[in-house]
C-alpha cells in the first residue's frame, strides 16, 4: 500500500507516525518545505486518506480541496472536528477511536474531582514550598458520598458512573433521552441536574446542541459547593462565564482537561487552589496512544484491502 | 500558672482524672499511666494504636476508644486520587499550564494507564478493603499482603512481603506501625517493585524504609510514589521536592471537613458512653491485637 497517500493533518504520536510511514505514503500537512496553497496544489489529487485528531481534523474546506479523498480515520473518538455531513454527501468513510479510550479518560474524571475536592495539587505545592514546616495545611472536602451528575451517559459517562458509584456516591444524569436499564436519576433539564449534584461531569460529544450546554444558568445552578468537571470539549462550557463564577467565587471549584482556545487557558485561573487544569491530556497515556494508532492503522489497512471497517462512524 | 512538664501537670491533677483524649502524637507509656491512678477511659483520635502502651492499658482494665472507621473512606480516597496523580501526571500537567508551557512547549508527556495494573495492598483492615473496592472499579487486579489471611476475602494473598512486591504494579500501604512492618518495605520489596512501579503511603511512614525508598526514586529503580506521610514530618527530604513522579501530600489524609466533624462527634459520643456505663461506640478490642 506504499502507493496510497495518506495525509496526516498534524504531529499526534511518533508511533503512529512511523506506522503510517512504513505502510502508505505519508504526507504530512505540517511539513514546513510547502506553504498550505502550494502543498493543497501538488499533493490534492493523490490524497486518499485523512488521519485527523482533535486538534484539526477535516472540515468542509479540506474535504473540498481533495477531490479523491475515500476516507477519514480519526486518532479520537470526538467528531466535532469532520464535517461529517460532508463526508456522508460524498461518500467518504469515517472512523474514529471508541472505547480503546474510554477507560483513561473515565480515571482522568475522577482523578480530577478527587484533586479538586482534596486539594492535592495544591498540597504537593504546599509540601513543595517548604510551608509544612510553618504550620499544618488546612482542611479539604470529602469526596466519598457525594452525589454526582454526569451530563452524557455514553460509553465514558458510564464508565464515570460505574466509578463514582463504588466511592457511594449518589448518580444522576442529562441526556437527550433517558437511558433504559439504568437505575441512575434522570433530569431530561441540565439546570435540573446541576442544581441536584455536587459534582457535575461533562461527558457527552459536541454537537450544535452540546455548544455551550454549561451556561451561567447551569453554573449558577451548581453554585458554592459544586464542582465541574469538564473531560468533553472546551465548547461545552461558556469559558467567560466559568471563569468570573470562579474568581468571583459563586463556584466551587473546577477541574479541566479542555478549554475553548487550546493551548491558550484564561491567566485568571492560575491564581485560583479550587481549581486543577491539565493540557487536553484525557486519553493520554502510553498504552491508550497505542491502541488508539493501532486502531486508525487497522481501520485504513482494512478499507483499502476492501475489508470491513472495524470502527466505522456513517 | 509557669510552665509545668507533663508529669507535673499530671501528678497534681491525677486523682481526678478520669478519662484522657489523645491524638497521635503524644506517647502514653507505661509511665505516664503509672502516675494516673484511674483513668477507666483513654480516647484516641489517631487511625493507628502504636502510640499507646496496650499491654499495660490492658493489664490495668484501661478501656481504649479509637476512631473505628472514620477515616477509612478519606484514606482510601486519597490513595486512589494520589495514585491517578502519579500515573497520569496530574499535579505535573497543573503546573506546566500554570507556568504557560502548554502554548511554548506543546505536547506534555504521556501517563500510565491504570486499568489492568496489578495493585498490591499492604494491610487489608478496613482502610485497605475500601482502597480495594474502589481500585477494583477502575479495572486493577487486587493482590494483598496482611498479618493473617483473611478467610472471606477473594482476593489473592501473599505471606510473604516480597512475593507481593514482585507481583505487583503498585503497593499501597494502608496498615498501622508494628514490629513487623517496621521498615518492611525495604531496599530489596522496592526493587523488586521495579523500575516502573509505584508505591503510595496513607499508612504509617516508618512501614517504608524512607533513605531506601529516596535512593531508588533517584536512581529510577521505582517508577514514582504518593506520600501522605514521611519519617520526620513537617520535614520532607528537600531531594523529592525536584522528583516530578512524586505527590506529596502533608499528613492531610483524614482531614476533610465533613471526617472532622464526624470525629468531634464520635469523641463526645464516646465519653458520654462512658460515663453513663454504656457500651463504647469504638471500643478497641484487646485480644484482635496480639
Amino acid at each position: 500500500m506504499n502507493n496510497i497517500s495518506v495525509l496526516m493533518t498534524c504531529p499526534m504520536f511518533p508511533y503512529l507516525e512511523q506506522e503510517l510511514e512504513t505502510r502508505f505514503n505519508l504526507i504530512k500537512l505540517w511539513n514546513p518545505s510547502s506553504s498550505k496553497p502550494e502543498f493543497f496544489k501538488n499533493y490534492s489529487n493523490f490524497i486518499k486518506a485523512v488521519v485527523g485528531n482533535t486538534k484539526v481534523g477535516a472540515d468542509a474546506d479540506m474535504i473540498d480541496s481533495l477531490p479523491n479523498l475515500e476516507i477519514v480515520a480519526s486518532y479520537s473518538v470526538g467528531l466535532d472536528k469532520i464535517d461529517l455531513d460532508k463526508c456522508k454527501e460524498k461518500g467518504i468513510e469515517v472512523t474514529n477511536t471508541p472505547d480503546v479510550l474510554t477507560n483513561d479518560v473515565a480515571d482522568l474524571a475522577i482523578g480530577l474531582a478527587l484533586a479538586v475536592l482534596r486539594k492535592i495539587c495544591v498540597c504537593d505545592q504546599f509540601v513543595r514550598g517548604g510551608k509544612w514546616i510553618r504550620g499544618d495545611f488546612g482542611l479539604a472536602t470529602k469526596f466519598s458520598g457525594k452525589s454526582v451528575g454526569i451530563v452524557g451517559l455514553g460509553r465514558i459517562g458510564s464508565a464515570i458512573a460505574k466509578r463514582a458509584e463504588v466511592f457511594g456516591c449518589p448518580i444522576s444524569y442529562h441526556s437527550r433521552s433517558k437511558k433504559p436499564n439504568t437505575n441512575y436519576i434522570y433530569y431530561s433539564n441540565i439546570v435540573d441536574l446541576a442544581a441536584n449534584c455536587q459534582i457535575l461531569i461533562v461527558a457527552c460529544a459536541l454537537t450544535e446542541e452540546t455548544h455551550h450546554i454549561v451556561d451561567r444558568k447551569v453554573i449558577d445552578a451548581l453554585g458554592l459547593k459544586g464542582i465541574l468537571i469538564n473531560i468533553g470539549r472546551g465548547a461545552h462550557v461558556d469559558e467567560p462565564e466559568l471563569v468570573s463564577a470562579l474568581v468571583e467565587g459563586r463556584l466551587g471549584g473546577a477541574g479541566l482537561d479542555v478549554f475553548e482556545n487550546e493551548p491558550d487557558v484564561p491567566e485568571q485561573l492560575f491564581a485560583l487552589k479550587n481549581v486543577v487544569l491539565v493540557p487536553h491530556v484525557g486519553s493520554d497515556t502510553e498504552e491508550t496512544s497505542k491502541a488508539m494508532a493501532d486502531l486508525v492503522i487497522s481501520n485504513l489497512e482494512a478499507y483499502f484491502k476492501g475489508e470491513p471497517l472495524l470502527t466505522p462512524v456513517l | 500558672m509557669g510552665i509545668t512538664t507533663q508529669d507535673q501537670f499530671l501528678t497534681a491533677h491525677a486523682h481526678s482524672v478520669q478519662a484522657l483524649l489523645l491524638s497521635g502524637t503524644h506517647p502514653v507509656t507505661s509511665d505516664t499511666l503509672r502516675l494516673l491512678p484511674s483513668p477507666g477511659l483513654i480516647v484516641t483520635t489517631s487511625a493507628g494504636l502504636n502510640h499507646i502502651d496496650l499491654p499495660e492499658c490492658q493489664r490495668r482494665g484501661i478501656s481504649i476508644a479509637g476512631a473505628g472507621n472514620l477515616y477509612s473512606e478519606d484514606l482510601a480516597d486519597l490513595a486512589v486520587g494520589l495514585l491517578i496523580d502519579v500515573l497520569r501526571k496530574i499535579s505535573v500537567a497543573d503546573r506546566y499550564i500554570r507556568r504557560q508551557l502548554w502554548p511554548s512547549k506543546g505536547e506534555f508527556p504521556l501517563g500510565f494507564k491504570l486499568r489492568g495494573k496489578q495493585v498490591g495492598i499492604v494491610g487489608l483492615g478496613s482502610i485497605g478493603l475500601e482502597v480495594a473496592k474502589r481500585l477494583e472499579a477502575f479495572g486493577c487486579n487486587i493482590l494483598y499482603n496482611s498479618r493473617r489471611k483473611k478467610p472471606s476475602i477473594q482476593y489473592p494473598y501473599y505471606s510473604n512481603i516480597l512475593e507481593l512486591a514482585k507481583n505487583s504494579d503498585v503497593l499501597i500501604i494502608c496498615c498501622e506501625l508494628t514490629e513487623q512492618t517496621r521498615h518492611m518495605i525495604n531496599k530489596e520489596v522496592l526493587l523488586a517493585l521495579g523500575k516502573e512501579g509505584v508505591i503510595i503511603n496513607v499508612g504509617h511512614s516508618a512501614v517504608i524504609d524512607e533513605q531506601e525508598m529516596m535512593g531508588c526514586l533517584m536512581r529510577g529503580e521505582i517508577g514514582g510514589a504518593g506520600l501522605d506521610v514521611f519519617e520526620k514530618e513537617p520535614d520532607v527530604p528537600k531531594q523529592l521536592f525536584a522528583l516530578d513522579n512524586v505527590v506529596l501530600s502533608p499528613h492531610r489524609a483524614a482531614h476533610s471537613q465533613e471526617t472532622i466533624l464526624a470525629l468531634r462527634d464520635l469523641v463526645v459520643g464516646n465519653f458520654e458512653a462512658f460515663f453513663s456505663n454504656k457500651p463504647l461506640l469504638t471500643p478497641v478490642i484487646m485480644n484482635q491485637l496480639f
